[in-house]
């Protein structure tokens, strides 16, 4: 069974559970995927298959692509990805992966890039508190000091400080699977997903 | 997000009756105790409602025993059994929070007659 698949992140709603509770979902649209290479011990040192997500148009596509898309059909995708597996033997060229290998209940692992904040500071960046904003006060936003004196000189490593924020691949754990949709390809998944609309994500199975 | 509409729209419940604020409504609630259900009804009247789709939700006031006792219901709950409109209200305002500090005669609500 392959750990995973490509789909891309919808949009947020709710759904009532039969008991009344209102659940908060994401909407993410998984698949379907189609293999596009399978890599196995003897050749490549692991088992894994690579995935191919979402059309792409064949006169946008460089050679080196096209010739890479030929050897497992005549389509061309937009995003790939490889996926571990147990067997790769299972697996064949071109053949289309769907959401149908997760269950309702099932326990997933979502992957995606967080929306970027641009250079932040340490008040946004890392929750850091403010200063006051009157009373003669000059500390307003500031993160304030950064380390010691003549020993150790040096500002210790990994010190929160204002930079880049955002942009990052995250993963998020334990994201349970509500619905289902296999007419529409998309499946409702309770909480938040990293990313913004339309972002790509990976929705995996736990490690084996 | 053509999916997100329609899985919203897959939630709303189209049995309820149309409703306003200042409306006296019985609002009939399934409890489940254990592997019973049991069907209670709070009877009351409507003080607010909001918009929002399957979220939608609306907040009916009664007197019980002297104390004034307010529950919020998601109006396309699968808890809700029905919802039976008692009597509508002559009110001026979609939010009749006012009522919250009459008493008595003063917190009666004209009935509403065509």
């Amino acid at each position: 069974m392959v750990r995973g698949m490509l789909g891309k992140k919808l949009g947020m709603t709710g759904v009532y559970a039969s008991d009344g509770k209102y659940l908060p979902v994401t909407v993410v649209k998984v698949g379907p995927c189609f293999v596009t290479q399978i890599k196995s011990e003897s050749v490549d040192g692991y088992n894994a298959i690579q995935l191919g997500f979402e059309d792409k148009k064949e006169n946008r596509t460089t050679k080196a692509l096209k010739g890479h898309f030929k050897k497992s059909g005549d389509k061309c995708f937009s995003h790939l990805k490889e996926f571990l597996v147990e067997k790769p033997d299972e697996y064949s060229l071109g053949q289309e992966i769907t959401l149908d290998m997760f269950e309702i209940g099932e326990l997933v692992e979502v992957t995606g890039t967080s929306k970027g904040r641009g250079f932040s500071g340490t008040i946004r960046r890392h929750g850091f508190s403010r200063g006051p904003e009157s009373h003669g006060c000059r500390n307003h936003r500031a993160p304030g000091s950064v380390g010691c004196s003549a020993w150790p000189s040096k500002v210790v490593r990994g010190k929160k400080m204002p930079g880049q924020f955002g942009v990052d691949k995250r993963t998020v754990r334990n994201l349970e699977i509500v619905d289902i949709r296999s007419e529409d390809n998309v499946i409702l998944v309770k909480g938040q997903v990293p990313g913004s609309k339309s972002g790509l994500i990976e929705i995996k199975r736990p490690m084996f | 997000m053509d999916i997100i509409k329609k899985i919203e729209n897959e939630q709303l419940r189209l049995d309820m009756p149309a409703f306003k604020s200042g409306d006296t409504v019985k609002v009939y609630v399934k409890i489940v105790e254990g592997e019973k259900t049991r069907i209670q009804v709070f009877e009351g009247v409507v003080i607010s409602k909001t918009r929002g789709g399957a979220n939608a939700h609306f907040t009916v006031r009664k007197i019980s025993s002297g104390i004034g006792v307010e529950r919020v219901f998601p109006l396309s709950s699968p808890v809700l059994d029905k919802i039976e409109l008692v009597s509508r209200g002559r009110v001026r305002r979609s939010k009749i929070y006012y009522l919250r500090d009459l008493r008595g005669k003063a917190a009666r609500i004209k009935e509403l007659r065509n």
